[in-house]
């Protein structure tokens, strides 16, 4: 997909000033922390699959090329054809292809975020196939024409109310629905049809077992399972970096993607996809086709981000972000929304161009406390800021002020001199008044909020004129 | 080719980071839960808690008056989709079956689960020709037999069964519950795309390892 | 404040910027409640900024000069202490920041092993017990930093609870940022004030007619968001309330005599 228009500041002002966006923020906010803590609270061995998870992804991480290839291998060995894409257009192509060559008209959707890392319906759509997105909240937003706002709740920013107009638009002929069981009921009836009359089906790819040469898909609504058994060819789309050696490492994994993604203690439905239709098989897509895209994770591999790779997009750092629950994820501007988007963002769109993601954090480390593969986001958020300082981002009035006030840092005499001054001059603003409600130069600050006032001199100045160290 | 300009990028980040191949030991995984005797209570506590309905039988020759029960109790047709092995038990004449793959107006499928997991009331299909896959999808209402010797403790102990039988099956199907939503406000609603109920017949007898 | 057992110890007291220039009462709070846990308190008087800002910022180079400066200022003390979180956390970040620079590592790691928060240092290092009284309902904001860098948690709540007169009262959400974050709160003021207004909500259901925390920044914040919404709750650092040192103005308020 492509980027969002206009800055982080002009979207997330809208987004703030948005009401029903901030109902749904309000409503959404408290129940996935509460689900997940409760679903925590259940396992006594949370924190040690936590570690394991983290270690297994470090461990494939550092032989990645030997277990792509053990797993593609395995794929192959069975019937199916796994495809390498270098970067999104190759993706694109190897998708339109397998597209061309199925004689497709009808191609259905399981959510991928890495379908909409490639903006792969763009060009399907362009090539003029019926493109339908089946998960319930992407099928939402594909209607509203809207990218994803939320890695596993799509269309979190949508209240029922929004999402019967946009239905009542597009099911012609259909009486208005206004209950959550009757939207549920209408859309499952709309894509009915079109699950049947699906001849490729795309499906992400959780996880890749190279045992086996499986894939993993985890949903609730059991959408990816009606696309992928009853299309004529399944295509996995999936990043290089989802492979993991066995199916024993991706229990680890499913105790913890559950239970951080949503609070449940398993989905719905775990599918593991392993080559087309065998002889014999009743049901089920003729072709099995894994498409794994780099587009930039190899390059991630080498250097301070690679941890980023360990992600298993449970979405349980923008869950807990507060500051994704003031704006949401359109703010964000692309595909990958909240502290996790705040370091993608930039190692696949460009450092400068998304220069707001990693500065509009708080560094309050909630994310990093929840993560189920222990990434350590905040630092990684503060390393990013590094890379743009070092990449000479920053803007230059921010600049010059720290670099003045760094020399000064190191010249503790006329430190405590500006200190000194500075609370002189602060006091005598604030008078007799315990707080300012303006002061000319930090309009950033009281603009919001009252500034304190200094209570007296400096404590440094007051504990020497006390006698100092005794 | 792309496979090796792929695979080269990632050999060539690999050896740039220093002592970064060295650090392929796979660790230790932490033990997966087991449960003993309490194994078949915690597999019918984990189907409630996701929504399932369950009875037990004493043997699979029950299977058809229950499911006639069952669908006479909600005034359904005696129009079933039944996986192959459960077609040649004694049906009552009304009912019509077939073991097709579902048609899109499927409203009843009963199958036959290759294992279940206690630790999260899973059931588990293993696709090939005794279990259509769509059987477990398209329905409305999904009817599930399993036999108690074939609840395992976790998913660990599945693995190793389909691992016995050799090459993984086109599709593993791991299915905890009927089939549900929360993408519109975040209220839960059961009967997304899949089943709306999940019926599960855990057949306690050892006499059916026909 | 009964002493510890132990032999006291020097304790070079860190004088945060924020705190050195608006709040001194912390300052004052901390010696007392340190020696009063029997320590020996020093303020070293060239002391200026652990590197916080720059460091938060990305500005490694200057924040590693920071680090170093600090580095030589504390190091001969058995501890260094200071009632903020998330200088601390930075103190504690000195060895990853320097972790290239032979000449400084060891140096910073052996800083960053004896630097203490001052709540925990109180708790866990010297065990001392309270003897302060405060009249009114408190709650207490987790500040991100300290809890999530250095656990503090159970510590000032165990203090607080020793203070007679006062009950403390759990907020909802009392573990989610109040919207400060440094710079953040200046560069995204709209966003600052949903998160702070927030906070404030949750302040108001529980009850309190007093807030407590640990870091002066997250103080600033809610207590200048508190007086420009009207809002009648007094914002203390814990280390006032538990020194008894509560005579004179919260945070942002007037002196009244």
């Amino acid at each position: 997909m492509k980027a969002l228009p206009g800055s982080f500041d002009s979207r997330a002002e809208a987004a703030l000033a948005d009401p029903s966006l901030q109902k749904a923020l309000q409503n959404f906010k408290p129940l996935f922390v509460a689900k997940r803590a409760a679903a925590v609270a259940e396992l006594s061995d949370f924190e040690r699959l936590r570690d394991a998870a983290a270690a297994i992804k470090d461990a494939v991480l550092s032989e990645l090329d030997v277990w792509l290839e053990r797993y593609a291998d395995k794929v192959e060995s069975l019937g199916g054809k796994v495809h390498f894409a270098k970067d999104a257009a190759d993706a694109r192509e190897i998708i339109r292809e397998i597209c061309r060559k199925a004689d497709a008209r009808t191609i259905c959707k399981g959510k991928s975020m890495v379908s909409e890392e490639i903006g792969l319906n763009e060009v399907l759509e362009e090539d003029g196939y019926r493109v339908v997105e089946t998960d319930l909240g992407e099928y939402i937003i594909q209607l509203a024409k809207e990218p994803p706002s939320h890695i596993i709740a799509p269309a979190i920013h949508k209240t029922r109310e929004q999402v019967a107009d946009l239905f009542a638009q597009n099911h012609p002929g259909r009486p208005r629905e206004d209950s959550v069981a009757g939207l549920v009921n209408e859309a499952r009836h709309a894509l009915r049809e079109r699950f049947f009359e699906s001849d490729v089906g795309i499906t992400g790819g959780n996880f890749l077992i190279a045992e086996s040469g499986t894939s993993v898909i985890v949903t609730n609504e059991g959408n990816g399972d009606l696309t992928q058994t009853l299309s004529r060819v399944h295509v996995v789309t999936s990043g290089i970096e989802r492979v993991i050696p066995t199916l024993d490492d991706l229990s680890v994994f499913l105790r913890l993607l559950a239970r951080s993604a949503t609070g449940q203690d398993t989905e719905c439905y775990t599918t593991l996809s392993t080559g087309p239709r065998r002889a014999g098989d009743p049901d089920g897509p003729e072709e099995y086709h894994v498409v794994l895209v780099d587009n930039g994770r190899s390059k991630m591999l080498a250097g301070r981000f690679r941890d980023m790779l360990r992600c298993i997009r449970c979405g349980a750092c923008m869950n807990h972000c507060p500051v994704y629950g003031a704006v949401g994820g359109h703010a964000y501007g692309w595909v990958y929304p909240g502290p996790m988007g705040s370091i993608l963002t930039p190692l696949f769109n460009g450092l400068a161009e998304n220069y707001d993601l990693p500065n509009a954090c708080t560094l309050n480390g909630r994310c990093q406390a929840v993560c189920p593969v222990r990434i350590p986001l905040t630092d990684l958020i503060r390393t990013m800021r590094n890379e743009q300082v070092k990449a000479g981002l920053m803007p230059a009035s921010q600049r010059r002020m720290m670099g003045a006030w760094g020399w000064v840092a190191r010249q503790p005499g006329l430190y405590r001199a500006l200190e000194r001054l500075g609370s002189r001059m602060l006091r005598l603003r604030a008078g007799r008044r315990g707080a300012m409600s303006s002061l000319p130069g930090a309009e950033a600050w009281t603009r919001v909020r009252d500034l304190p006032a200094p209570q007296g001199a400096t404590f440094i100045d007051q504990w020497k004129a006390r006698g100092g160290d005794q | 080719m792309n496979r090796e300009l792929v695979l080269h990028e990632i050999r060539r980040a690999i050896t740039s980071a220093p002592g970064l191949r060295a650090r392929s030991a796979l660790p230790p995984r932490p033990t997966p839960p087991t449960y003993g005797e309490q194994r078949i209570e915690r597999f019918t506590d984990r189907l409630v808690a996701h929504a399932c309905t369950w009875e037990a039988i004493a043997e699979l020759d029950e299977l058809p008056q229950r499911v006639v029960a069952w669908l006479e109790q909600r005034q359904l047709d005696h129009r079933l989709a039944v996986a192959p092995p459960l077609m040649a038990l004694n049906w009552p004449e009304k009912v019509d079956r077939h073991s097709r793959p579902a048609a899109i107006d499927e409203s009843v499928a009963v199958s036959l689960a290759f294992a279940g997991i206690a630790e999260s009331g899973s059931l588990v299909m293993y696709s090939g020709p005794n279990s259509p896959i769509t059987h477990n999808y398209v329905p409305e209402f999904h009817l599930v037999a399993i036999r108690a010797d074939d609840v395992c403790d976790n998913q660990e102990a599945v693995w190793a069964n389909a691992r016995a039988l050799g090459d993984m099956p086109r599709a593993l199907n791991l299915i905890a519950g009927p089939s549900r939503t929360g993408d519109v406000e975040q209220t839960i609603q059961l009967g997304a795309h899949g089943p709306r109920q999940v019926h599960v017949l855990l057949v306690r007898a050892k006499d059916m390892k026909s | 404040m009964s002493r510890s057992t132990h032999a006291q110890p020097r304790v070079g007291l860190m004088a945060t910027c924020l705190m050195n220039v608006f709040r001194p009462n912390i300052g004052f709070s901390a010696a007392d409640l340190l020696q009063a846990a029997g320590c020996r308190v020093e303020v070293p008087t060239d002391q200026t900024c652990c590197g916080q800002p720059a460091y938060s910022a990305g500005d490694d180079d200057t924040a590693r000069a920071m680090a170093r400066q600090l580095i030589a200022q504390f190091e001969s003390y058995d501890y260094l202490v200071s009632p903020s979180g998330s200088c601390i956390g930075t103190v504690r970040k000195y060895p990853q920041l320097l972790a290239d620079d032979d000449a400084w590592r060891s140096r910073a790691e052996a800083l960053a092993a004896k630097s203490y928060e001052l709540l925990s240092f109180l708790v866990d290092v010297r065990r001392v017990t309270i003897d302060a009284s405060y009249r009114g309902k408190a709650t207490y904001h987790d500040s991100c930093s300290g809890l999530r860098q250095l656990g503090v948690k159970r510590q000032p709540r165990e203090l607080l609870g020793q203070v007679e007169g006062l009950s403390l009262t759990e907020m909802e959400d009392a573990e989610v940022c109040c919207g400060f974050g440094g710079s953040f709160c200046v560069k995204y003021p709209k966003i600052s004030e949903k998160m702070v207004d927030d906070k404030l909500r949750s302040i108001a259901e529980s009850g309190a007619d007093t807030l407590v925390g640990g870091d002066l920044g997250c103080l600033m914040n809610i207590a200048g968001r508190l007086r420009r919404t009207g809002a009648r709750v007094r914002v203390w650092h814990t280390a006032e309330v538990l020194a008894g040192r509560t005579d004179g103005a919260a945070i942002g308020e007037e002196e009244t005599r």
